[in-house]
């Protein structure tokens, strides 16, 4: 199979799964939700192919194909993975796939509810794959539509002002990526040279590394690009002051659409910096750097603070995503300079970004297990008050075994997939900063405590007092299928951590070299300036 | 010369040349007669007025798409006919196409929704077909007084179709206030116009950039009593082409008569006589600053290039945050209408900006007329999307309230799970209308959105208004989803009106019109062309 067949078929096999939907009656709700689960198992299926051919040796971008789609624009259909985008693109499809099998929970209009489903995911897939920023724009803001009505339709009671507030953040953060595209896009032009401007991110990412002689994104250009880009990724990531709209969200979604957003949608975020803002304009990541720890370390312990606080189960899991993310934004950004304008531990940074991006596959499957175990319970109980539960142990012992595991792979316990991002990225800030260090690490501890606190107030105590004790079954067949699958991956990502990190490692390594000399091209170019203006 | 030679030679020429170069018009108006001769015999019982005048379209349309494929083989050339008072090239013949397809869609409409009655149909039929025929004028003007002449053959008869609901009171009464702002802005503008052609001695738009050169001389600043003057008089001249385009101040009519007229004339006026009214902006201002190579690129347009940039950055906010407050549908779509103006309008004022640019921006004449021609290009894309964005809002407005009686937001509530064809298409234009990808709308923002930023190295104040029109979408999001949150997330209340529309052809008709909105992304390249090569040909 061509390149471009198994890309293009991994990104819009939903789509066609969601038109073929048309086609069923609509009473059908069992065929349609099995036909759902078949689409999206399809869809893993081919991305298990991309695994197949993938050469971790290689650093550049593999399965790159190239369409013109408005040539007159320079706009192509260019679409392409490599270390980065390729767990993301794994993740993305299982974590799809077990939503859709825990969607079976939902009963009202379940047609439009499959259809705006498979929609999302050529969304999202198109996003981890494409490799031109308009194609990306595109599938970006596609996601929007399908989201603000998985919410606002099968959402909980404020599901209305959930889903609006969703979109208006997005669309802020999609506006200031279009104002910073449309700045890449014509600095990438020069005309006296008879250079065309461009939309393909690789070259624009050498445009902006210095790379290519003739043009070049000045440092204000890139500090002030960097900046729009950052916001925009920061809202979808989320990090404080951007967060709000994601406690609504994730609580109002139904359960299969909030291990999406945790599982998915929030990695995005981390995405877009890595693909974009950061090899874009290495001199605006360096000049943010340290804003950029800071705001990931505040968001570590005030999503933290947060989630101690909740009472309502969902809402916890969902501010504990807030402090999760956090250690993302850390792990990226430190990069230290030292005085002589030269990276300083180096190593030290490689090893924070590998820890940011397995933090994010970890938190991936961490996070969809948790908000499904709030929903197993949800779905019984039809409460989330955490000062209700207590006693399910006793009740319900398989479903405390899966929650104990997932919630500690959540916590970060040694030997699960929480633990080995939290730890290199604390390993790494210690590098950058000492006294940064110290509340990234106090962090894992707060998480310790909240997570704790909860299984204690869910599983342990006497007795169950809250209201339908009566429906406190045990997990069927498709939720025990569920959580095996998650639990299976967290553990085997804790203790084999090397399966992802050698599949990143190469083009991590190659994007952080490329940064560093991105910078220094750029710190030149400002030399250069400040020379002729002396002279 | 004798006056026999001139006057064989004037016949000569339009029996020759003008004629089959104002064919297309002429075809409409003969519909016009024909409909006429129809009722006045009786044969209107038999062949309904509909179809005389969809197959009159057709004919016009046909005979004006095979003139703009010639134009394209150079067969026919581009030139000026009737003794230079139009213009025949291929934005006048683009323009005609687009006006007769729009207005062959909207009698598929009338038909659907059944307004008019087969009674007033003759009527209605020649209001709509007269109208158009003002427009088609208006988008080939070459001459002040047919820029005059088009613009009051296009409002007189839709002020008639505004008061078209005889029996409302709401309509008339539309009707009377479009009536009186439009006079007072056509007062306005007669007198720009008799102003500039008193001072150049002529009203040959062609020939407005050479005269004012001429007449200005090297005082090309506002100190000249003559240049503040002839200011005026082109303010005079902006203020009825804004009447036309709905521009803030000149926006009051806008949704008092979109209220009060059915949502199918509303419909129509909110796309015809933009599209026109901006070819006619577009030719206004390329006769005042001249296309012709290396011509004098002066701080005055440039001045009058950021003006209209000012107006459009206020337009649009003031539509977007003026369409929160409303609770009817066509209330909301008129200030829709009029942010889109705004939208719109930027790409004018990019245009003007950068042919205008001062030589210390470091552009070469060529260049500024090749970024002028990509605004014109984003605008006429922004146009043909437009159409389809805003007549399949209306259309569907027209449909519901064939069935429920109303055009009020609440009682839309929960109509997703009745007619779910009709809310589906209601969400792609809706959001086209935001501007979302994978819907067009984005696209054709994109592209005027990219004029305005290449004009934005010519002068800082354009970054404004790139800035403030990129916010505008954010504040355009939440009236937008407030109509698709009603009829997706409210339940029906109990013992609302029932709406059933299958798949009947109404239905059809709306998927057909809303289909293009998604099916664009594969033939952007081809549209992109067509509109490169249309607004290419302004700068010959």
């Amino acid at each position: 199979m061509s390149d471009i067949v198994l890309l293009t078929s991994i990104i819009f096999t939903p789509t066609i799964g969601s038109i073929v939907l048309l086609l069923f009656h609509p009473k059908s709700e069992e065929s349609m939700k099995n036909w759902g689960l078949f689409v999206t198992a399809v869809t893993f299926v081919l991305t298990l192919f991309l695994l197949k051919d993938f050469d971790s040796t290689q650093a550049g971008m593999q399965f790159t194909s190239t369409i013109p789609w408005i040539p007159h624009w320079g706009v192509n259909y260019q679409l392409g993975v490599d270390g980065i985008s390729l767990p993301l693109v794994l993740l993305t499809s299982l974590i799809s796939m077990l939503a859709m099998m825990a969607s079976w929970s939902i009963t009202k209009q379940v047609k439009g509810y499959l259809m705006l489903f498979l929609l999302l995911e050529t969304g999202m897939l198109g996003v981890f794959m494409a490799l031109d920023f308009f194609l990306f724009y595109v599938f970006w803001e596609v996601m929007l539509l399908p989201m603000y009505f998985l919410i606002g339709i099968w959402g909980g009671p404020r599901k209305e002002y959930a889903a609006i507030k969703f979109f208006l953040y997005t669309l802020v953060g999609g506006v200031l990526m279009f104002i910073a595209m449309l700045m890449f896009y014509f600095g990438s032009a020069d005309s006296s040279q008879g250079i065309l401007p461009t939309f393909d991110l690789l070259r624009l990412a050498e445009i902006g590394q210095g790379l290519v002689p003739g043009v070049t994104f000045s440092p204000t250009v890139q500090s002030i690009a960097f900046v729009l880009l950052f916001i925009g990724f920061a809202i979808k990531l989320p990090s404080l002051p951007f967060h709000t709209w994601l406690p609504d969200a994730h609580v109002e979604a139904p359960t299969p659409i909030s291990m999406i957003l945790a599982g998915v949608l929030l990695k995005m975020g981390g995405y877009g910096i890595l693909r974009i803002a950061f090899p874009l304009c290495p001199y605006g990541a360096q000049w943010g750097a340290y804003a950029l720890v800071l705001i990931g370390v505040v968001s570590i312990l005030y999503g933290a603070f947060a989630a101690m606080a909740q009472t309502d189960f969902k809402r916890l899991v969902a501010y504990s995503s807030v402090s999760h993310m956090g250690y993302v934004l850390v792990g990226m950004a430190v990069w230290t300079i030292g005085a002589d304008g030269v990276t300083v531990g180096r190593d030290y940074w490689v090893q924070g970004m590998n820890a940011a991006m397995f933090q994010m596959l970890g938190h991936g499957i961490s996070s969809a297990g948790m908000f499904f175990i709030v929903g197993v319970i949800y779905d019984r109980v039809h409460h989330r008050d955490l000062n209700k539960f207590g006693g399910l142990a006793g009740l319900m012992p398989l479903y405390t075994g899966f929650a104990a595991g997932l919630f500690f792979a959540g916590l970060g316990l040694p030997g699960l997939c929480g633990f080995i991002g939290e730890v290199f990225v604390t390993l790494s800030a210690w590098n950058y900063s000492k006294l940064l260090a110290v509340f990234v690490a106090s962090g894992v501890i707060l998480t310790a405590g909240y997570i704790l606190w909860t299984i204690q107030r869910v599983f342990f105590g006497p007795e169950y007092k809250g209201p339908h004790p009566e429906a406190l079954t045990q997990m069927n067949g498709r939720e025990i299928a569920i959580a095996s699958v998650l639990l299976f991956f967290a553990v085997v990502l804790g203790v084999f951590p090397n399966t992802m990190f050698s599949l990143m490692g190469a083009s991590m390594e190659q994007l952080v070299s490329a940064m560093d000399i991105g910078y220094q091209n750029a710190v030149q170019t400002v030399n250069d300036i400040q020379t002729t203006m002396l002279k | 010369m004798t006056f026999e030679v001139l006057l064989n030679q004037v016949i000569g020429e339009t029996l020759t040349v003008s004629i089959c170069r104002f064919g297309p018009e002429l075809i409409v108006s003969a519909t016009i007669l024909v409909l006429l001769l129809n009722r006045l015999f009786g044969i209107d019982r038999w062949v309904a007025p509909y179809w005389t005048t969809l197959i009159g379209c057709m004919i016009a349309l046909g005979y004006a798409t095979n003139q703009y494929l010639l134009l394209q083989q150079g067969t026919l050339p581009a030139g000026e006919y009737f003794t230079g008072l139009m213009m025949f090239d291929g934005f006048t013949v683009f323009l005609r196409i687009f006006l007769l397809l729009f207005l062959i869609l909207v009698t598929v409409l009338t038909v659907l929704s059944g307004i008019p009655d087969l009674e007033d149909g003759p009527d209605f039929y020649t209001l709509l077909l007269g109208s158009t025929i003002g427009m088609m004028i208006m988008s080939g003007a070459n001459h002040l007084l047919m820029l005059f002449i088009g613009i009051e053959m296009t409002s007189v008869p839709s002020y008639a179709m505004v008061g078209f609901l005889k029996g409302r009171r709401q309509s008339s009464e539309a009707a009377l206030k479009y009536v009186v702002y439009g006079a007072g802005a056509a007062g306005v503008m007669l007198y720009g116009i008799s102003l500039i052609a008193g001072m150049l001695g002529t009203g040959d738009m062609p020939l407005i950039a050479e005269r004012i050169g001429q007449l200005t001389g090297t005082a090309s600043n506002f100190e000249s009593p003559l240049v503040r003057t002839l200011m005026l008089a082109i303010v005079m001249v902006f203020v009825g082409l804004s009447f036309k385009l709905s521009l803030v101040p000149f926006h009051f009519w806008c949704p008092d008569a979109f209220e009060g007229a059915s949502a199918e004339v509303a419909g129509y006026l909110s796309v015809a006589s933009k599209a026109a009214a901006f070819g006619l902006l577009i030719r206004f201002c390329l006769a005042l600053t001249g296309t012709i190579e290396g011509a004098a690129s002066s701080p005055i347009y440039l001045f009058l290039g950021l003006a209209i940039g000012f107006v459009a950055m206020v337009t649009a906010t003031f539509g977007n945050l003026a369409a929160y407050a409303q609770t009817n549908v066509k209330r909301l779509l008129a200030y829709s209408t009029i942010a889109h103006a705004g939208y719109m309008l930027m790409a004018v004022a990019a245009m003007m900006v950068l042919l205008n640019a001062p030589s210390g921006a470091g552009l070469t004449s060529f260049e500024r007329q090749e970024l002028a021609a990509k605004s014109i290009e984003g605008l006429l894309f922004y146009l043909v999307v437009y159409l389809f964005m805003n007549l399949g809002a209306f259309a569907i407005v027209a449909l519901i309230r064939n069935e429920i009686y109303s055009e009020e937001i609440s009682d839309y509530k929960g109509l997703a799970r009745q007619t779910p064809v009709l809310c589906v298409c209601m969400v792609i234009c809706l959001v086209s209308l935001i501007g979302i990808p994978p819907m067009a709308g984005f696209f054709g923002k994109l592209f005027v959105f990219a004029s305005v930023f290449q004009s934005a190295k010519v002068h800082w104040a354009m970054w404004v208004v790139f800035l403030v029109g990129a916010i505008n979408t954010v504040f355009s999001l939440y009236y937008y989803l407030q109509v698709l949150k009603t009829m997706f997330l409210d339940e029906r209340p109990e013992g609302a009106r029932t709406i059933d529309i299958p798949l009947n052809p109404s239905g059809w008709y709306v998927i057909f019109v809303t289909a293009p909105l998604l099916l664009l992304i594969l033939c952007t390249e081809q549209l992109t062309q067509t509109a490169r090569t249309v607004a290419a040909g302004l700068f010959l």
